[in-house]
């Protein structure tokens, strides 16, 4: 094909916008959201009127499925329908008899406020841990020489016969397990554990009993007493299972009726029956239990394994389980050692609070029992045994506080005040007993205990240190405070008198442990100069031997505390003390763990902008501590979360009108950050729109200073630009700073920022990760050029260098860049730089940069400059023209097609088509691209419909004859 | 071919008084026709005794059992010689409980040297190829309430060194003060025996503290009577070195079965005692005794 000679068609922009004019027609905001689901009953008129606003017309004609999320929601959803359904429920605690039923309701049962069993029960199991050795004991026969178990006669003849065949079986079959750790021992507890499910699924029941008996006997025995709290929650979790299979099969047993009537309204096994509900049978099977369970001989099983099965006192009579906790309680009292019968009441208690949570009095009484008992700690026969054992009185001590914590957040719960109050002076009354003060501490409510934060407070100091250290009374007493506020008069006097005791505290680890929770109180209730003085006390103590080794969690968690109250940076900064805490994080990854939680705070809490100089360098100061983290082994993860943090702090700094300062901020930040990128492609960015904003302020016209200062905004973003890995981040934001540069009237600047990235083009790698994928990069070059390209418009030619300088350097750089094989991306860029060509050859451009001559003035449309854009284009359509041919010699028709109708779109769009050779090329290009048939029917339809609707215009009736020549192949 | 023969009362308990009718069902299964001589059914409640060895010699222990008394006695035919067709076959029955003469229905009771028992017995004859069925079910009979009042009668007690008798060396034994009360020696034998113990001081440390429940048995027989005592169930009621000072509750329910009122005939007696057995660390073992008169009401 012949050479063919480009001519532009001349472009009347402000013609061509009027005529794509609607006619205006104000949106509806009221109905019209871009984001609302679109409805098809919307009419035509209304797309019109959307076609004029902003949102894509592309969304108009989707047939509008509604959203799955807001549609889901239709109705109310199921949690806010409980929610709605408890809310309305609970403040109906007034008048009227409803009113009343409904407390009473309350009363009975245990809210979520109720901190449960299981909650307690891994702590213990983790605090509570020995690396003696432990033996369990196990006599599975029945003990010779004893008579017959009576109650295991009552049973039918069946039962009894296996009874006896069991015994046989296991006839002195004790078994001692010696020397087992703790992991081992915990593994026969569930062992047993197994082996009673298993029993009882195959109606072994007597087995079953037997193995709960033999476990509970264990509880007796406190060898190893350092593991007692753990085993006896080992060993409450078999008495919880037993307890749940005989109430299980008790129901079962019951009329079916009755099982079905809770099913409709309650899960199975529920309480809602009354007792005239059980039949006999059921009522036989229970009285059995208990009778046999009444015959059990020794002490401890007898009281747990009824305890475990209390439940079931519900299938014979209304009365008989607030009868038999009381008998229970009582029963308590022939425990002889303490710490058993401590443990024993919790069981009791726990099992209470389950069943039965409206009876208070056993509870109370078992406290009151425990408190009569209490002189026995300090009895001789304990402390043989703390001899015998060695363990220490403290130590001894602390394995009674889960089972009296217990006992008092059972009784606290829901108390009224004056039992409280009683509870308080009884305590008192048996001499201020440390133990139990710091369980009543613990277990009360904390608005109790802060109410009477100076009584308390006296109590501490009149207890014996013997045996109880103060530290952990006022570190309860700290927690309790942390919570609730005690009277406003009294804070400074308390906080006074605590910190009395604790700064005296000796042991480091016993200092900070404790200093951690009141500094919660601290912050809670005073002002920055307290928690000032509370804080270099802290350090004081933890300073010497580099204490604060050993006590990172603590320390942490007292910065974490100090955020939580202190959201004001300018106060938490200038407290003097805050920094040199800071520096006891010596560990790189905690101290970049408390900057970063400062950061997060930060983040979240400064809504303002600041320029306050000591903000400005601590956080500075923070910020580089978790930059210098950064080093060759940080996962990429961890520096994109510290860039980030880093940028939310960078985004909150602003120095108002004061644009140099905050250049040479960013310059600082530069110095300060140079190993995270996304930092600074952060401040270059910045800086650009620092320079918008100097443009901005001065109406586009600058002054002398102003130019000088936006030169050194440029200056310091292509300094910049260069030390980032990322080539798109540098292209992009050369292009990014040139656009900036021209528009503040920066012409070499501008110029050397894309001449920058035009020679940085053939760096451009084929293939690029993106999200741990290898992609290839030539879609982004694409979008990158055609960006660019749109930029050149603009650009005035350089004096010094020739005509379309920075076009032909791109164009080269296409031209000499290694594409991928096989790919027609570098026919795309000629192509796309056709129409860049055609609006630099118009009169008038399409669009201009205020103040910054472009081309058309420079040349005022001088056929030199106009005959050498023809050139370029001729070249490039060769080029494409070439490149087609191989692609139809390679029976690449497909792509042949595609190229080739797009470069006929561009012809069209572009290119004069008076001209008789633009307009037969253009007719072969429309042949070529409809040859195969891969031409999508519909784009070619609508096509011709663009052209016979632009045949219209005046000056393009050329057209008509050219559509006479254009066919529908595929019609055909 | 299996054929199950089971009998099955209508009290889900058991238990029946005089007067009352002990009502049932017989309950045959078999998976094809079963032919049979007949099903006869009989009642029947006896007291056995039977003399200890301790009492009389070893052999005449073996030989002169007494002789059993019978209470009750009563006989049924079910069924004729005939077929029970296939499946299950329920045959309902129906026993008056009325005694002949003047004699009492003892309530049940599960010694050792009495046993006061009453079994309802099913029997199926068959033919000589195959073996008789018969199957067993003892039912319970509790005694007519007691008309007269109970009295509870209380008792206190306290226990020292001095108030012990029966010891080898009094000036070896630690010194101890043990007060309780018992709140009734008359006791109903559906509730629970009850009090308290209060160690109000001991040299030694306690190591436990027991009910031991005792029946005491006599039987008369031609050479005079045998009485003997045997533990039916020893309770511990503290454990370890218990506070002192502090009321520890005693509790016992009385075992069904192996208990009940107490009885006097002409030929037998069933009594009950309860020991208090304390026993300190170094293994002093200290009983105190208190008879029990157990009734029904």
């Amino acid at each position: 094909m012949a050479a063919v000679q480009w001519r532009s068609r001349g472009r009347n922009y402000e013609a061509e916008l009027q005529r794509c004019h609607p006619e205006v027609v104000p949106v509806d905001f009221g109905d019209y959201h871009p984001l609302k689901p679109i409805m098809v009953t919307d009419t035509k008129t209304r797309r019109g009127a959307r076609k004029g606003s902003t949102s894509s017309s592309s969304s108009s004609s989707s047939s509008a499925p509604p959203d799955p999320l807001s549609s889901m929601l239709d109705g109310t959803d199921p949690l806010s329908m409980f929610a709605a359904a408890s809310a309305s429920e609970t403040p109906a605690m007034s008048h009227s008899d409803l009113g009343r039923k409904r407390r009473e309701k309350e009363d009975e049962l245990v809210g979520p406020d109720f901190e449960p069993w299981p909650a307690k029960r891994g702590e213990i199991l983790a605090r509570f841990t020995t690396t003696e050795k432990l033996s369990i004991n196990l006599f599975m026969g029945s003990d010779k020489g004893k008579a017959p178990g009576p109650g295991s006669s009552a049973v039918s003849e069946k039962v009894r016969t296996r009874l006896e065949e069991l015994d046989d079986l296991e006839e002195g079959s004790q078994r001692e397990l010696l020397n087992l750790s703790q992991q081992d021992y915990a593994n026969r507890i569930e062992e047993l554990n197994q082996s009673l499910k298993e029993a009882w699924a195959s109606d072994q029941k007597v087995k079953a009993l037997k193995i709960v008996i033999q476990c509970s006997k264990l509880l007796s025995d406190t060898s190893v007493i350092q593991f007692y709290p753990s085993k006896f929650v080992l060993i409450t979790d078999i008495l919880d299972t037993f307890g749940r299979l005989v109430y299980d099969r008790i129901w079962t047993m019951c009329d079916t009726a009755l099982i079905r009537c809770s099913v409709t309204w309650r899960p199975p096994s529920s309480d809602s029956f009354t007792v005239e509900d059980v039949n006999d049978t059921a009522k036989e099977t229970c009285l059995n239990w208990f009778f046999k369970i009444a015959s059990i001989r020794e002490l401890l099983p007898r009281l747990y394994v009824e305890a475990a099965i209390l439940k079931c006192n519900r299938f014979l009579n209304k009365t008989g389980i607030q009868e038999t906790l009381t008998r229970l309680t009582a029963m308590i009292r022939g425990i002889g050692d303490p710490l058993v019968a401590a443990y024993a009441r919790a069981y009791l208690c726990r099992i209470g609070m389950e069943v039965a949570p409206h009876l208070k009095d056993s509870l109370n009484c078992n406290f009151f029992d425990l408190l009569g008992t209490f002189q026995q700690i300090s009895g001789e026969s304990v402390r043989n045994q703390l001899v015998q054992q060695r363990v220490e009185v403290p130590e001894y001590l602390t394995l009674y506080s889960p089972a009296i914590s217990w006992i008092l957040q059972c009784i606290a719960y829901r108390a009224p005040e004056p039992l409280l109050t009683e509870m308080m002076e009884r305590c008192k009354k048996l001499g201020n007993n440390a133990l139990l003060l710091n369980s009543v501490m613990r277990a009360f409510r904390p608005e109790f205990v802060a109410a009477r934060a100076t009584d308390f407070i006296a109590m501490i100091k009149e207890c014996d240190e013997a045996g109880f250290p103060k530290h952990l009374l006022f570190g309860s007493l700290g927690r309790s405070l942390a919570c609730a506020d005690p009277p406003e008069s009294e804070r400074l006097t308390i906080l006074n008198e605590a910190w009395k005791v604790i700064t005296k505290v000796r042991s480091p680890q016993d200092y900070v442990n404790c200093a951690e929770i009141w500094v919660e109180f601290t912050c809670r209730n005073f002002t920055k100069r307290e928690v000032n003085t509370v804080l270099a006390d802290i350090i004081k103590h933890m300073t010497p031997d580099r204490a604060f080794e050993d006590a990172y969690p603590q320390l942490q968690s007292v910065i974490r505390k100090i955020l939580t109250y202190f959201h004001d940076f300018s106060v938490l900064f200038s407290m003097e003390r805050f920094l040199p805490f800071l520096d006891m994080f010596q560990k790189d990854s905690v101290r970049v763990e408390v900057c970063r939680s400062i950061m997060e705070v930060f983040i979240k809490h400064q809504v303002e902008f600041t320029r306050d100089p000591v903000i400005l360098n601590a956080m500075l100061h923070i910020c580089k501590t978790m930059h210098d983290s950064v080093n060759a082994l940080t996962l990429e993860d961890e520096k994109r979360s510290l860039a980030l943090l880093i940028i939310g702090f960078i985004r909150m700094v602003s120095f108002g009108r004061d644009f140099e300062q905050q250049l040479s901020f960013c310059v600082e930040a530069r110095a300060t950050f140079c190993n995270l990128e996304p930092v600074l492609v952060q401040l270059i960015h910045m800086v650009n729109q620092l320079a918008m904003e100097t443009r901005r302020v001065m109406r586009g016209s600058h002054s002398r200073k102003t130019a000088s200062f936006v030169r050194a905004c440029a200056a310091y973003s292509y300094i910049t630009i260069p030390s980032l890995s990322s080539i798109f981040s540098r292209l992009s934001l050369y292009l990014l700073s040139g656009q900036v540069a021209l528009a503040n009237q920066c012409l070499s600047q501008a110029d050397a920022f894309l001449k920058a990235a035009v020679s940085i083009l053939p760096e451009v790698p084929r293939s690029i990760s993106v999200e741990g994928k290898l992609r290839s990069s030539e879609s982004f070059l694409l979008d990158f050029i055609s960006n660019f390209l749109a930029t050149l418009l603009v650009v005035p030619d350089h004096p010094e260098h020739g005509v379309l300088y920075l076009v032909r350097g791109l164009l080269n750089m296409v031209q000499d860049y290694t594409w991928e094989d096989n790919s027609d991306a570098k026919v795309r860029v000629y192509i796309s730089a056709l129409p860049l060509l055609a609006a630099m050859s118009q009169e008038t451009y399409l669009y201009s940069i205020p103040k910054v001559d472009s081309n058309e003035t420079l040349y005022g449309g001088d056929p030199k400059f106009l005959s050498e854009l023809n050139k370029l284009c001729d070249t490039l359509i060769g080029q494409i023209l070439d490149h087609l041919k191989a692609l139809g010699r390679d029976e690449n028709t497909r792509r042949q097609g595609a190229l080739a109708f797009s470069l006929f779109a561009v012809l069209l769009a572009h290119g004069d088509l008076r001209n008789n050779k633009l307009s037969q090329l253009a007719i072969n290009l429309w042949n070529l691209s409809h040859k195969h048939g891969y031409c999508e029917t519909r784009i070619s339809v609508r096509t011709l419909d663009y052209i016979k609707h632009q045949a219209q215009q005046p000056d393009m009736a050329h057209l008509s004859d050219t559509i006479q020549r254009l066919a529908l192949q595929s019609r055909t | 071919m299996s054929v199950t023969l089971d009998i099955r009362l209508k009290r889900a308990n058991k238990v029946y008084h005089e007067g009352e009718v002990v009502a049932g069902v017989i309950v045959l299964v078999c998976k094809e026709p079963l032919q049979h001589h007949g099903i006869s059914l009989s009642m029947e409640g006896l007291v056995s005794l039977q003399l200890s060895s301790k009492s009389v010699g070893v052999f005449e222990a073996f030989y002169n059992s007494v002789k059993p008394i019978q209470l009750i006695s009563s006989n049924i035919e079910v069924a004729k010689a005939g077929k029970v067709p296939g499946g299950k076959t329920e045959i309902p029955f129906e026993f008056p409980l009325h005694t002949k003469g003047n004699k009492v229905l003892y309530e049940t009771y599960h010694g050792v040297f009495v046993n006061i028992q009453y079994t309802i017995r099913c029997d199926m004859k068959r033919s000589l190829l195959a073996k008789d069925l018969s199957r067993n079910c003892e039912f319970i009979v509790h005694c007519q309430p007691q008309k007269v009042k109970v009295v509870p009668t209380p008792v206190n007690f306290t226990i020292t060194p001095d108030t012990l008798q029966n010891i080898r060396e009094r000036s070896l034994l630690p010194k101890f003060l043990i007060r309780g009360h018992l709140d009734a020696t008359n006791c109903v034998i559906s509730q629970p025996l009850t009090g308290e113990v209060v160690v109000e001081n001991s040299d030694v440390p306690i190591k436990s503290i027991e009910l031991q429940l005792v029946r005491v048995e006599t039987c008369g027989c031609a050479e005079g009577y045998a009485r003997d005592a045997t533990e039916i169930q020893n309770i511990q009621i503290a454990e370890g070195d218990v506070c002192h000072g502090l009321a520890i509750p005693i509790y016992m329910v009385f075992p069904r079965l192996f208990t009940c009122p107490t009885l006097e005939t002409t030929n037998f007696k069933v009594e009950f005692e309860v020991n208090i057995v304390i026993v300190l660390h170094d293994d002093h073992l200290i009983t105190e005794n208190f008879p029990l008169k157990l009734c029904r009401v």
